[in-house]
């Protein structure tokens, strides 16, 4: 496809810039010697732009077709199944759009004076409770712009609150936790210790134990892990983990297994993040904004970043009061956008409504599985959660690996799943069909899945050279590492 | 897999082989192998003074990251600037595309510890088993 | 059910029978019963008890779009306020195609473009917001945004030290104090330090001095915003010397608009350019989202965060693009990645690309030169009043700062009342500007409007020419 640079036409324009109602050149005045600044003469002239500006010369129509034609060659949601494992791809209700785009939230300014955005803050507030009620923690703030941004913003909090007594700086990672684990671990100044999974895929007790001491500061656990197993433990764990003096965090990527099911503060969780765009329906924008909250136990409310959002009185306002707040991750009060998203997908489904989400949202995964587990290799023969991680090591032997098969899959008219993760599993496909997907779809799936192992064995060039309905396929991603071109010139 | 009868071996899979003052290091057949295309190596900084086992560098596939580890002590005396516009020759030739050439600070026992070419191959075996 | 849900009774009776189990409660045998969660449902409706989840609902659809629109209508926006407040938010003109383009859902319910095959259209989408980043910045590689422009600053600091391996950055007090505030929490976690340099507010010739007088050794970036807080432009090339001559980066966070009339930061020197991408067809939105952009020069480029797109060919030789670059990522050098981020805020920039295309190459500097001289405009007659004194003689883009005779709250509260959203208070932020008041003046505001608040302002505090500051 053309880019956009390629289809201007010097000229050419969309939006029809109004003329100056205040004294002052008008731009038009000197185009016709474009090389000239519109503000010569106005600024001094060593701040004034003097480079070309490369931007495309298009008309409104030119605009709408590309954008467009664009558009038509990404897969969403809206398209069709999207089981990317560890990414709840759900359905992204369209009330949630029209709520989050309404004049009265997008036309306002963060610094405005509390009396004229009541809305807003009670808005947020109220999706805090919520949050806290769903997870059983004490407070939230909203203000992480994503998952990992949740992470590093809890870890954080962690890293504060052991810094009041006895400074700690080690965290516990299980071998199958997400990048974002790790990666946030260091960014907020921590050195990971890697913790091996057992051989059912959790966590060892004894495994645990053996490294506890006292500069870990705390265990970061998913659960349902990525492989979709719930660790049965978490109890014994999270008491190891304090016993110590350590502090555990839930990394909330997986919670929509455990939506009315089960509370990660119940668990014993001190610190979370949630992954609005995951559990709670807010779409992820081709890779973002997403929204990361981060729910707290009591006695870590002092260290949650400012502002704080309280209710006095009537009235709803703005607190800077936090004496150990760990500060600001980000300007204002976080992707607020999102929040009004989420906040319209609780109430529409209530506490009862978001349970049936999880609920079903395990048994559509406990029926792929189950239909799935006699072709493809299962590595850890347990009851899964909302996802579930297949391994394809037998294809090997006809040259086939997990990303011919996702790959193939697109041929079928589906997203392929998570491919290569968790680490831990060789040939992995991870599997999240979520619950807004409906059971001919999963059967339509299963179907594909099994011709696909099929041809592994019959035709193997099928799929090593797949997909074969889209209009590139298999880009070279070593020459685009190797002699990066990252800008139209 | 290759493995080189005149050279010395790391279980991370990094060759050293002396020449002159000096020893000259790389990846092996095997670490290629397992990175697959290679995009990018990050060279050490000439003059930086190493222990065995700290980083000297990293081999960068396109969907993997893998740091290269010293095999002894010593100094950078002169790094592979090549491989910088052409990281494609640690697939095409691992042996003779030496990422550094390092002065050890004990030439007597610079290579002591590491595997020959008959124990890496069998370490490798081991490893193919997993 | 909740109408997002597809499978009828019989639907999951029949999974039920195939997994080979008799009820949905023992989908969750594998939870221990300590664990469980007892909490009894409250289908009570439209009552909001806090027991129960304290979740209000389940609701039609019905109401939850009243209840959600009742929220809405307790704010007041910049459509029913005339708003020059700025301080880093603006409120400009974004033509409706932004949002219909935006609101394609094959862009927006998509995933971060991991499957390059069916992910084309964003992929390229970024491609092309890169190129158009990296000519309006002068940067020579740009990535497919960071959050906000707070965070997309602290990014660009912790980069610096990684590239220069140093661990002190410089910071002059008028970068906007949200974005130190949040400087300091990464530094803080980061194991780096922040030093403030002042003043916050200075002559022309002050400016210069204060690159050049305060910068150590040993620093790994001088770090200043243009324009700053206060609306002034910042000597980006005096900048550039003086931070290099001591081998440290500069980083510059600047409004992007402002680039399309004024020299682009990477041209002048600049190491690094980030900044807050709203002003590019994003709404206020109470702060989010929006998105941080960051460009560099070309040999910063392995130490960037975030997902960068680039140009390459299909095994049949068509070009195509993909997520590249990938090894400095989370996903492939966990604790060694270059930073810790997976979603970014790719809808955002698409925004921004789909606007800075409708824009195109003569608008966007025609919107800049509209906010300039409205800016001008608003300045002149609010000095016309006698109320107000200039700060310094430093020229400025759309935003300018004022010293107030009248007390800023006090100010903006008689504003509000007459239906007009005031400036930044600088005493919010800065102990020793109580009464600095920092205007943004965009060109959606009309000269009458203009003319209104100046109006407003001598109706109630009476026009003073030659009045005595107290501070005189």
């Amino acid at each position: 496809m053309e880019l956009i640079f390629e289809i201007s036409k010097k000229g050419r324009r969309a939006l029809e810039i109004p003329k100056p109602d205040v004294p002052g050149r008008s731009y038009r005045d000197n185009t016709e010697d474009a090389t000239v600044n519109p503000l010569s003469g106005s600024i001094p002239s060593k701040y004034l732009r003097n480079t070309g500006l490369m931007l495309p010369e298009v008309s409104e129509p030119d605009l709408v077709r590309h954008y467009t034609a664009l558009s038509d060659s990404n897969h969403g949601v809206d398209s069709g199944f999207y089981p990317l494992g560890s990414c709840t791809m759900k359905y992204n209700p369209k009330i949630n759009e029209d709520m989050a785009a309404l004049e009265g939230f997008t036309g306002v300014h963060p610094l405005q004076p509390e009396e004229t955005v009541q809305g807003c803050l009670e808005l947020m507030y109220k999706l805090e409770k919520s949050l806290s009620a769903i997870t059983g923690m004490s407070r939230f703030t909203l203000q992480p712009a994503a998952g990992a941004h949740g992470e590093m913003t809890g870890l954080m909090i962690i890293k504060a609150y052991h810094d009041k007594t006895h400074p700690r700086r080690k965290i516990i990672v299980p071998d199958s936790a997400h990048g974002t684990n790790p990666a946030s671990a260091a960014a907020a100044g921590f050195e990971t210790v890697e913790l091996k999974s057992s051989e059912d895929g959790g966590i060892d007790p004894d495994a645990l134990r053996a490294l506890m001491d006292e500069n870990i500061a705390g265990l970061m656990l998913t659960n349902p892990n990525t492989l979709g197993l719930f660790e049965k433990n978490i109890r014994e764990i999270a008491d190891i983990v304090h016993d110590a003096g350590g502090l555990l965090y839930y990394d909330g990527a997986n919670a929509n297994a455990i939506m009315g099911i089960s509370r990660p503060g119940d668990m014993g969780f001190d610190v979370l993040h949630l992954n609005l765009h995951k559990t709670f329906s807010t779409p992820h924008g081709g890779g973002g904004p997403g929204s990361g909250p981060v729910g707290v136990a009591a006695r870590l409310e002092p260290f949650l970043p400012v502002p704080a959002v309280k209710y006095e009185n009537g009235r709803y306002s703005f607190d800077y009061d936090l004496p150990d707040s760990i500060g600001k991750v980000r300007s204002f009060y976080g992707n607020y956008g999102v929040a009004v998203k989420a906040y319209t997908y609780i109430i529409r489904l209530g506490f009862e409504g978001l349970k049936q989400a999880s609920v079903n949202a395990v048994l559509n995964a406990r029926y792929l599985m189950q239909k799935l587990a006699g072709v493809y290799e299962l590595p850890y023969k347990r009851s899964c959660m909302h996802e579930f991680v297949l391994s394809c090591t037998f294809m090997k032997k006809y040259g086939v690996s997990a990303m011919d098969v996702a790959k193939r899959l697109i041929d079928f008219g589906f997203h392929p799943p998570t491919v290569y993760f968790p680490l831990i599993v060789k040939e992995a496909l991870m599997i999240e069909p979520t619950e807004t997907e409906s059971k001919e779809t999963l059967d339509r799936f299963i179907n594909a899945m099994l011709t696909i192992a099929e041809e592994a064995e019959k035709d193997p060039e099928l799929l090593k050279n797949a997909p074969h309905t889209t209009p590139v396929t298999r880009p070279d991603d070593v020459a685009a590492a190797r002699k990066p071109v990252l800008r139209y010139i | 897999m290759e493995v080189k009868k005149n050279l010395r071996y790391t279980k991370d899979h990094e060759w050293a082989r002396p020449e002159g003052d000096r020893i000259f290091t790389g990846i092996t057949d095997y670490a290629q192998h397992a990175l697959g295309d290679i995009v990018f190596v990050e060279l050490p900084e000439k003059g930086s003074a190493l222990s065995k086992g700290d980083v000297l560098g990293t081999v960068e596939s396109s969907k993997a990251a893998s740091d290269i580890f010293s095999p002894l002590c010593g100094k950078v005396a002169e790094v592979n600037t090549e491989l910088e516009d052409k990281p494609e020759l640690v697939n095409e030739a691992p042996y003779d595309a030496w990422i550094a050439a390092m002065i050890p600070d004990d030439p007597a026992e610079a290579v002591t510890g590491l595997m020959d070419a008959d124990e890496y191959e069998k370490y490798i075996k081991t490893l193919e088993h997993d | 059910m909740s109408g997002y849900i597809s499978n009828t009774g019989a639907d999951t009776q029949e999974m039920l029978d195939s997994i080979g189990i008799k009820s949905t409660e023992q989908l969750f045998d594998e939870i221990p019963e300590e664990v469980r969660y007892c909490g009894i449902p409250d289908n009570s409706g439209q009552t909001e008890k806090t027991e129960l989840g304290g979740i209000p609902g389940p609701m039609a659809d019905m109401q939850t779009e009243s209840y959600i629109k009742n929220l809405a209508a307790r704010n007041k926006s910049a459509e029913k306020l005339i708003c020059f407040l700025g301080a880093g938010i603006y409120d400009h003109y974004i033509p409706p195609v932004v949002r219909h383009m935006i609101s394609r859902q094959e862009f927006y319910t998509s995933y971060t473009p991991y499957q390059p095959e069916i992910s084309q259209g964003m992929l390229q989408a970024i491609f092309e917001y890169q190129s158009m980043m990296c000519s309006l910045t002068g940067g020579e590689v740009c990535n497919a945004s960071l959050y906000d422009g707070a965070s997309a600053l602290a990014e660009a600091a912790s980069m610096a030290c990684r590239a220069t391996g140093r661990n002190e950055v410089a910071v002059l007090c008028s970068v906007n104090p949200e974005y130190r505030k949040v400087l300091k929490t990464y530094a803080h976690s980061g194991g780096w330090t922040v030093k403030e340099l002042l003043p916050a507010i200075c002559s022309e010739n002050d400016a210069i001095k204060r690159y050049e007088a305060q910068i150590d050794h040993g620093i790994a970036a001088l770090i200043i915003q243009s324009p700053d807080f206060f609306g002034y432009i910042e000597d980006i090339k005096a900048a550039a010397e003086a931070a290099h001559s001591s081998g440290a980066l500069l980083i510059v966070t600047a409004d992007p608009l402002s680039l399309a009339v004024l020299e682009a930061p990477g041209v002048l020197g600049a190491d690094i350019i980030t900044g807050e991408g709203q002003a590019l067809g994003n709404p206020m939105s109470f702060g989010g989202p929006h998105f941080g952009f960051m460009t560099a020069s070309e040999k910063l480029l392995r130490k960037m965060p975030g997902r960068i797109v680039g140009q390459t060919k299909d095994k049949n030789g068509k070009r195509c693009f993909v997520l590249t670059m990938q090894a400095r990522e989370q996903h492939i050098r966990r604790e060694k990645a270059t930073s810790n981020i997976c979603s970014n805020q790719a809808l955002n920039a698409l925004a921004a690309a789909v606007y800075m295309t409708a824009a195109g190459k003569s608008g966007l500097p025609e919107t800049a030169q509209l906010c300039y001289h409205k800016a001008v405009y608003a300045y002149n007659k609010l000095l016309e009043t006698g109320l107000f004194k200039p700060l310094t003689d430093r020229p400025f883009f759309k935003e300018f700062a004022l010293e107030s005779s009248i007390e800023i709250q006090k100010l903006n509260a008689v504003l509000l009342e007459n239906g007009i959203l005031g400036g930044c208070d600088a005493g919010r932020y800065y102990m020793e500007h109580k009464n600095v008041w920092i205007l943004a003046v965009t060109e959606k505001r009309t000269r009458e409007e203009i003319n209104y608040l100046a109006g407003i302002i001598s109706d109630n505090f009476g026009n003073k020419s030659g009045v005595v500051f107290p501070w005189n």
